[in-house]
């Protein structure tokens, strides 16, 4: 009877370890925005991140690598194959023995079955092909899974959210837990949520992704910036979904 | 080629102003600025843009190094007959795009 109480009350942590602090009530980063990026975000042909969208969908079918494969050869119609494929990222892929996030999936795509060079972070065709298909999950709440390995990331993801860090030595919970909807010099302070992400910023007068976005918010605290594709980041990610789930997602974002 | 979208409303009045929204994906380099290396960006935007209705040309712009990025563009016009809204542009790398759009006059 003990041991099985223990056992309970074991279950419970684990439970709790996985259920991270949320802001109450959950709120979307368009909240946080003025109403001209809002509406710029809402509006289907001002929002310039269509214009990768746009791209994108020319991608899908554009053969390219050695195996002369687009990625239409084998996921056909993105509208049906990728519905809601980016909630469920990042998530572990037993074949690739790794978490990957969206664009990481894409690229695994890229070398492993179309033969091509991966492409760079932060390119033209990556922000194009991740902008087209997360469009696709417009509107599907965000759900990644936490299988093993991706839980060991999600607990370092959640050690970088409360460690403080850089010369300002803030954490992330500082301002996207503690101090949201407040106004910091001439923003308002989001919850930090990844679901409109890949997001067009007018500060960078270009899309963007997630990764970028976190790297500009450890430059905002003056710390050492990760590098793409970093595990540093990668956690983040995996923590920051799981503190979303349940949130609809509505990319490509605009942001000021 | 560079990638653009147009957005006219498919079915107009005659007569009466309907609005036609044009945005083209171009990074608009100032020319003023410079890279992590110290390195100066050269000048890189879109110079011209003419817009057409039947030949004739309804709305021109000429785009200078303050616009930003992605340029977007709206302006209304008017219509007798039905036909298609041609909007071309260039940058100063001598690139250029096209888009259109029909419409037709009830």
């Amino acid at each position: 009877m003990r041991a099985m109480a223990v056992a309970a009350a074991s279950l419970a942590l684990a439970a709790a370890a996985q259920q991270p602090p949320r802001p109450q009530p959950l709120l979307a980063g368009t909240t946080f925005q003025s109403p001209e990026a809002r509406q710029m975000q809402l509006d289907d042909f001002a929002n310039p991140g269509l214009l990768w969208v746009e791209r994108g969908q020319r991608l899908w079918s554009e053969p390219r690598g050695a195996a002369g494969k687009s990625c239409a050869s084998c996921h056909g119609d993105a509208g049906q194959s990728m519905r809601t494929a980016a909630a469920h990222h990042p998530r572990y892929y037993p074949a690739a023995g790794q978490v990957l996030d969206l664009e990481g999936r894409i690229n695994r795509c890229v070398t492993e079955n179309e033969h091509a060079p991966a492409l760079a972070w932060e390119s033209e065709e990556l922000l194009s092909l991740a902008a087209y298909v997360a469009r696709q999950s417009k509107g599907a709440a965000i759900d990644a899974p936490l299988e093993a390995p991706a839980r060991d990331l999600y607990e370092q993801g959640r050690h970088l959210y409360f460690e403080r860090q850089g010369q300002l030595n803030l954490a992330c919970t500082n301002c996207h837990d503690m101090n949201w909807g407040k106004t910091l010099f001439a923003e308002r302070i989001s919850q930090g949520h990844p679901a409109d992400w890949p997001a067009y910023r007018i500060e960078w007068q270009t899309l963007g992704s997630l990764q970028r976005r976190l790297r500009a918010c450890y430059f905002g605290v003056r710390a050492e910036l990760p590098a793409f594709g970093s595990q540093d980041l990668l956690a983040l990610e995996v923590y920051l979904a799981a503190r979303a789930r349940g949130l609809e997602l509505s990319p490509p974002g605009v942001r000021k | 080629m560079i990638l653009g979208r147009i957005q006219v409303p498919p079915n107009v009045r005659k007569g009466e102003p309907f609005e036609v929204r044009i945005l083209v994906q171009h990074p608009m380099e100032t020319g003023y600025r410079r890279d992590l290396n110290g390195q100066a960006i050269p000048l890189h935007i879109v110079d011209k843009l003419v817009c057409r209705v039947g030949g004739a040309e309804v709305f021109s712009a000429e785009l200078g190094s303050g616009i930003a990025a992605n340029p977007y563009m709206a302006f209304y016009a008017m219509a007798d007959a039905s036909g298609e809204v041609e909007v071309e542009w260039r940058d100063n790398r001598g690139e250029t795009g096209r888009v259109s759009a029909k419409f037709s006059v009830a």
